[in-house]
């Protein structure tokens, strides 16, 4: 129990965060009320601080300094960052310091697809909008406080809101980059009817960044997200409900970062779907990496994969934190969950908190977590044959990453995950 | 070619001495077979050559041609000519067979100042080595040893070696495991590498797989030495006594 000082601490911390940031304007009734049904989320929560179990192993005082917004970029060319993925078809969506940039974006305009930009379906009365703002994240708190997720909730103004009624053809890709220092807040709205698929590639995460993703029965999305050596702080949030029979997949590359905090909330609300969330994280230096995912079965016969590994190097921190919640109507649940690390030096660390809760009888659920350095008899054998060491640690950790990154579906995206891994080892020196 | 000179080794854990000054000549364009009882050393000394953590040499030495190989990481001395086929081949999930041997082939001719092999030159190369030992396209894209028998991953040291084409040549049981034919396959494999420049060191434990692979010289291995040297008949005459004369012999 948190002593009567630190909650108040809390709440003051939440309520400073809230005082940096500038009340959104114009917006229809129904958004304003889903904004102050937030901020009440994060001022009964109160801001998150070590003391919180759900907080023991990331420090989130960098993600809780009060900032006001950064300031907007001047105009000019394409920042670097925002060319992530380059090479793989896509539709960027971009962004710079928390705004959107037609002038540095695509046209995104595809058969199947209704894209606007967030302050646009919330000045609106946009159904499927209305029932999804705000809705899985304050479902999302259930079980957990997300005070991060509930911030963004009231005070995010910017970002992408997608409505997608067949099968896009191109992926759409986010793109965020900071220049200058502040906070930045993306909030992303994703509504898969059925018989709709689209793929969405992500990089460059703006500091706190939350995604809600509805997928009607029988819609499919795939996600995938570069977060390449994030410069800031960052707390992302996925929110995902999948309907009966829809098909969910996320896949992360984390490469080093100072701190990043990735929670995926994945609940099954109809029968039959799959979600598989996964993640690879590259972590040198000081970095420090926490997945965090709360999955929640509360339909029969659904099935979830959880599958992250992490290779750390220098004084790396990674965390996974991983729960399976089965409700006790999800009978025939089929949840797998694993989680591994390579430790490539000694001051490396790797922490894991897997967790099951069950209510149903009739379930199959396996954790399982490993870490250790790399295999010595198959670093020998490559070395035997005459590859040098680094070159051979390079393979063992791609084909050590390699469980995480074939949950990607697409062969072109996988091969520019696998080049980051292999860029990432070969700097190693 | 590869000269052995009273090597001593322990293993570094346990301070336990394995080897106990071992003396072995293998000359260019020579077999050489090493036969002796289970535990005698004969793994080890193929590891200790080859480079592998664990042990510690503490007297005596081993070169190849003329080279100290001891001091050399294994990678190094697998450049400098000198191939181990593992008695136990590892598995490697995740790193495809062929650009595993591409990967060696082009690590080791770059460790030496060489062109890498061209690609089709490559596929041309390894298709044809492959099939004349037997092994089909479908094992040269899959994982290195996952899931192969116990006589695929044998037959996949055998296509390393004939792939990288090593001056001095150690298989350690490759015989183990394998069927008939596949023994055939591979002594032919062998044998198809004898070369005027080229040394073996075939370690065994039977007399079959040295009906195909005529050894010129034959050793016993018993405790860390040899104890006996002599021709392909020394081991005619293991197989029909058994190592307990020998052992009593040199007690
Ligand atoms: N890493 C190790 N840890 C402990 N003991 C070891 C290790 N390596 C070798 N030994 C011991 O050293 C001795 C020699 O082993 P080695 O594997 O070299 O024998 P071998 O002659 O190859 O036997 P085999 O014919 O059964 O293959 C054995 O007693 C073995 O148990
Ligand atoms: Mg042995």
């Amino acid at each position: 129990m948190l002593s009567e000082k630190l909650i108040d601490d809390k709440r003051r911390t939440a309520e400073a965060l809230l005082a940096a940031l500038p009340l959104p304007e114009g917006e229809s009734a129904w958004a304003r009320d889903a904004r102050a049904r937030a901020r009440s989320r994060l001022l009964d929560a109160g801001a998150p601080i070590r003391r919180d179990e759900y907080w023991k192993y990331t420090d989130p005082t960098a993600l809780t300094a009060p900032a006001a917004p950064v300031a907007p970029a001047p105009e000019g060319g394409l920042p670097s960052a925002l060319a992530l993925f380059a090479g793989h078809a896509a539709r960027r969506i971009a962004f710079v310091n928390g705004r959107q940039r037609p002038d540095l974006s695509d046209d995104a305009a595809q058969a199947g697809l209704a894209i606007a930009p967030l302050g646009e379906v919330l000045a609106h009365d946009v159904t499927w909008a209305r029932g999804l703002f705000g809705a899985l994240e304050a479902a999302g708190q259930e079980k957990v406080a997300r005070p991060l997720a509930a911030l963004n909730t009231a005070a995010a103004t910017e970002g992408a809101a997608l409505h997608v009624t067949g099968a896009v053809a191109e992926p759409l890709h986010l793109a965020h980059t900071q220049i200058g220092e502040g906070a930045a807040l993306l909030r992303h709205l994703v509504r898969v009817e059925s018989g709709g698929a689209v793929t969405l590639l992500e990089s460059g995460i703006a500091g706190n960044t939350v995604m809600e993703i509805d997928l009607a029965p029988g819609a499919v999305l795939r996600h995938i997200r570069l977060q390449d050596a994030p410069e800031r702080p960052t707390a992302t949030h996925v929110f995902a409900r999948l309907g009966a029979g829809a098909k969910f997949q996320t896949f992360t590359l984390t490469a080093d970062g100072s701190l990043t905090r990735n929670e995926v909330v994945m609940e099954f609300a109809g029968d039959d779907a799959q979600g598989h969330i996964a993640g690879a994280v590259l972590g040198r230096g000081e970095s420090h990496v926490d997945n965090t995912v709360f999955v929640t079965h509360g339909a029969e016969r659904c099935e979830s994969r959880q599958v992250f590994k992490q290779v750390l190097d220098g004084a790396a921190k990674a965390i996974f934190q991983g729960k399976i919640f089965v409700r006790q109507v999800a009978q025939k649940t089929d949840g797998y969950q694993i989680s591994q690390s390579v430790l490539l030096s000694d001051d490396a660390e790797f922490s894991a908190k897997p967790e099951l809760e069950i209510y149903a009888d009739d379930v199959k659920c396996s954790h399982g977590s490993t870490t250790g350095a790399l295999d010595e008899g198959g670093l020998f054998y490559l070395m035997a044959r005459g590859i040098p060491l680094r070159q051979a640690e390079a393979m063992l950790v791609g084909s050590f990453v390699e469980e995480a990154v074939a949950e990607i579906a697409d062969e072109d995206l996988r091969e520019i995950m696998r080049a980051r891994v292999a860029d990432w080892m070969g700097a190693r020196g | 070619m590869l000269e052995i000179r009273d090597l001593h080794v322990r293993l570094e854990e346990e301070d336990k001495p394995i080897l106990k000054g071992l003396s072995l000549t293998v000359e260019a364009g020579k077999v050489h077979a090493i036969m002796g009882p289970n535990g005698s050393g004969k793994s080890t000394l193929s590891y200790v050559l080859a480079g592998r953590d664990g042990y510690e040499v503490t007297g005596g030495s081993a070169t190849l041609d003329g080279e100290d190989l001891l001091e050399k990481e294994p990678d190094a001395r697998a450049a400098a000519g000198l191939f181990l086929a593992f008695q136990y081949p590892v598995e490697i999930p995740g790193v495809n067979n062929m650009t595993f041997i591409r990967t060696a082939l082009n690590a080791q001719r770059k460790a030496r100042g060489e062109a890498e092999i061209s690609a089709p030159d490559f596929l041309k190369q390894v298709r044809e080595t492959a099939k004349s030992l037997n092994i089909g396209p479908e094992m040269l894209k899959r994982a290195i040893n996952v899931g192969f028998s116990g006589g695929e991953k044998k037959r996949n040291e055998i296509l390393q070696m004939a792939m990288l084409a090593p001056k001095m040549c150690i298989l350690d049981e490759t015989d183990s495991g394998l069927d008939v034919d596949a023994m055939k396959l591979v002594a032919e494999g062998v044998n198809a590498l004898r070369a005027p420049d080229r040394g073996f060191l075939v370690i065994t434990h039977y007399q079959r797989l040295l009906d195909h692979i005529v050894p010129d010289v034959v050793h016993i291995m018993v405790d860390g030495r040899i104890v006996e040297t002599g021709g392909a008949e020394l081991a005619a005459r293991v197989e029909r006594e058994g190592y307990g004369a020998l052992v009593k012999a040199t007690a």
